[in-house]
């Protein structure tokens, strides 16, 4: 089994929680993991990206190479195609379609909805109100998650417990309330497929 | 044994830590900053009574190293590329005078300069040095290394480098640790003028030092971190040095490389080895994800050998960091590429954070300049190099740590007049007070922002050497009080701020502006924490 994932982002959204959340899972399941982020002067309003690649055997480079990863997980619409270089023909982008406008010329939110539409394999979710519904719009990570761990090759019973470890020191309503939203990004996705 | 998932700095640490270190020294620089952030937040750092703070700058920290070095226990220091520059004299020396206790040099390169001004190559510093380089391929050699190069620092007396590059200091994979290691006792140096430089002495223990190369040499050849893997296809043998064999390996089934290669992690290299490869072979491609150091040195200057391949030839790019893709296409492999790039994707960079106090003080300065002609505003490190971008474009310069207030003073010698010179809280006590006090000698009709938001931000909000003590290193100086001004860099105090950096300007003389307000990321983490404090007690 190998899963080379890229998660895309702007920097102070958090991809690394969602990363981390697929690493412990991997953890728990022994698997292997290298998971390259990025730290530094794009962690301020610029576009980040973190490779993680989980396999069953063990991982050579650090870097997913081009036109090798199986997902894009992406929590703002544009950066979900900044990395289409990256994907195989028949990999999958799971994306957030709220969008974070943080320059001027940021493309017509329609027109990027479309060609995120165009490309073969999609999952768009509106993370931002379906984390809401659930309790707190902080959970979004975990719903676009959710969204992804059809995906991920990994049993549900290992992510479940990944957030449990990963958000259990802030208390039993707070894990619940992320387990709840990553749960209603499975649900759409399962749906979505 | 304990596995951990680490970061290849935090695997330095935890091997650090691991291998009886007693002190660690750095000043924060990407893609350094992890390793003592690691060590502070460690619980067992603390309890060993680990000696883990911030340095004003990496100098100070090379040498406080090398102090605990002379007293006979372990000491680290860890710096970005670039800080390897500010930390030269002692580095280079340090070599000279050899070490005691152990002395471990981390240098963090960053190709491609994802956060940096340059990706000069730190195995020239440690080769300039005569001194052993250790260049991990992966997190469990980083840990694994540390160790060894402690042990090699108090077995041949000398600092050891141990060079990484981005890619490995912030990537994460699981690292099993060792048992660790008691830390030394204080024991001095059996010899009292082993540390002192004077020529006589100099001379000698320079000497010792062209001496132990051979034995350095010996060393790389039977440590086993060079390893040379014979392959049935001999048209190529390949040179592989740290990450870069990750990515040569990648390119193949199971791993498998069907050419002889030469895996490198330790320097000097052994030359028996390389012989080996390249008698063996009909030429030869070397990876390095840095300068092309092998390669020059294999090809030579009249390059009448083998055929060389490598960065100088064009077989890979001359300049950034090397990736699967490039090192599979030297070896002429042939990938499927994902989908272009739609145009509709626009650049992102990196800017100020909503809220920040460095955008209010650039409107300021941008209105107070307005009368003036333009180009006349000199910067430094920092999160504040960012407004030399839209929508601010304040700044005209950024060279290294410091340069701000030293070009003013030349610009100001050659006649612009006023010249401004705009430099962090923590880059002024890193660079700048030696700067200022040149300001002062000089008389220099130049204007002096110090952007005082109390962290190291650009690295993520490190304790800053400056913090609560910016006015009296001015007064100190020799700043006139009188123009030594604190300003609140809040929009309702716009006008106000901008007539106070105007008056300054046409000061004929060292003006100092502190616009103070905290930075906004510490601030919310700090009110985060607050709130969490409070939610536990009740």
């Amino acid at each position: 089994m190998t899963k080379d994932i890229i998660l895309a982002g702007v920097g102070g959204q958090g991809i690394l929680s969602i990363a981390a959340c697929i690493g412990m899972a991997a953890l728990e399941e022994q698997l292997f993991l290298k998971q390259a982020e990025v730290h530094g002067m794009s962690q301020r309003g610029g576009a980040v990206q973190s490779h993680l690649r989980l396999s069953s055997s063990e991982i050579a480079s650090d870097l997913i190479p081009e036109g090798h990863a199986d997902l894009v997980i992406s929590v703002e619409p544009m950066e979900s195609l900044r990395y289409l270089s990256m994907l195989k023909p028949n990999g999958y982008i799971i994306t957030s379609i709220n969008p974070y406008i943080n320059i001027p010329s940021y493309p017509d939110i329609e027109v990027l909805l479309k060609e995120i539409w165009s490309q073969p394999k999609y999952i768009t979710l509106d993370a931002d109100q379906m984390a809401k519904e659930c309790g707190s719009v902080k959970a979004a990570n975990m719903v676009i998650l959710g969204a992804a761990a059809p995906f991920l090759g990994l049993k549900p019973e290992s992510i479940t417990k990944a957030i449990g470890m990963i958000f259990g020191s802030k208390g039993e309503d707070v894990v619940n309330m992320n387990l709840k939203a990553m749960h209603a990004g499975r649900d759409l996705a399962l749906k979505q497929l | 044994m304990q596995r951990l998932l680490l970061l290849g700095d935090e695997a330095i640490a935890q091997g650090a830590i691991d291998a009886g270190l007693s002190g660690i020294y750095a000043y924060p620089g990407t893609p350094s900053t992890e390793i003592m952030e690691y060590v502070q937040a460690s619980k067992e750092a603390k309890a060993k009574n680990i000696r883990a703070l911030w340095s004003a700058n990496e100098k100070t920290a090379m040498e406080s190293a090398l102090g605990m070095s002379y007293a006979g226990k372990r000491a680290m220091v860890c710096m970005k590329h670039v800080g390897l520059n500010v930390a030269a004299d002692a580095f280079v020396n340090s070599a000279i005078t050899g070490a005691n206790g152990g002395l471990v040099v981390v240098a963090a390169d960053d190709p491609s300069m994802h956060s940096s001004q340059n990706e000069q190559d730190s195995r020239f510093y440690g080769r300039f040095s005569f001194i052993p380089i250790l260049e991990p391929a992966n997190q469990q050699e980083a840990y694994n290394m540390v160790r060894y190069a402690f042990d090699l620092s108090e077995k041949m007396r000398i600092p050891v480098m141990v060079r990484i590059t981005t890619r490995l200091a912030h990537s994460r994979t699981g690292v099993e640790c060792l048992e660790a290691k008691q830390q030394n006792d204080i024991h001095l140096p059996e010899n009292l003028r082993q540390f002192v430089l004077l020529p006589s002495i100099a001379r000698k223990q320079y000497r010792e030092l062209l001496n132990k190369q051979p034995l350095l040499e010996e060393e790389s050849l039977v440590s086993g971190y060079n390893n040379y893997i014979d392959g049935a296809d001999k048209s190529t043998g390949i040179i592989a040095c740290g990450l870069a064999y990750n990515y040569l390996i990648e390119n193949f089934a199971d791993h498998k490389v069907p050419f002889p290669v030469l895996r490198i992690g330790q320097y000097p290299i052994p030359v028996k080895m390389v012989n080996q490869l390249y008698e063996s072979c009909d030429k030869i491609l070397v990876l390095e994800d840095g300068y092309p150091i092998i390669e020059e040195l294999l090809k030579g200057m009249l390059d009448k050998g083998k055929t060389i391949r490598g960065r100088l030839d064009g077989s890979l790019p001359r300049d950034g960091e090397l990736t699967p893709n490039i090192v599979g296409s030297a070896l002429g492999r042939t990938f499927e590429k994902g989908a272009a790039i739609p145009e509709l994707v626009k650049n992102r960079p990196p800017k100020l954070c909503d809220g920040c106090s460095h955008n209010d003080a650039f409107l300021a300065l941008n209105e107070a300049l307005a009368t003036y002609s333009r180009g006349r505003v000199f910067s430094d490190i920092g999160c504040y190099t960012l407004s030399a971008l839209e929508p601010l474009e304040s700044i005209n310069s950024c060279v290294d740590m410091g340069a701000s207030i030293t070009m003013a003073i030349g610009a100001a010698d050659a006649g612009l007049v006023p010249a401004v010179a705009a430099i962090g809280d923590s880059t002024f006590t890193h660079s700048g007070i030696t700067g200022l006090l040149d300001a002062v000698n000089n008389q220099s009709p130049i204007t002096v922002l110090i952007l005082d938001n109390a962290t190291t931000g650009m690295t993520g909000g490190q304790a800053s050497s400056a913090y609560g003590k910016v006015e009296d290193i001015c007064k100190g100086l020799g700043v006139d009080e009188a123009h030594i001004k604190v300003l609140k860099p809040l929009h309702k105090f716009h006008d106000e701020n901008v007539q106070a950096i105007k008056e300054e300007l046409e000061y004929p003389g060292v003006s100092v502006i502190i616009p103070r307000r905290e930075c906004i990321q510490t601030l919310n983490r700090r009110m985060r924490q607050k709130a969490k404090v409070k939610s536990m007690d009740i």
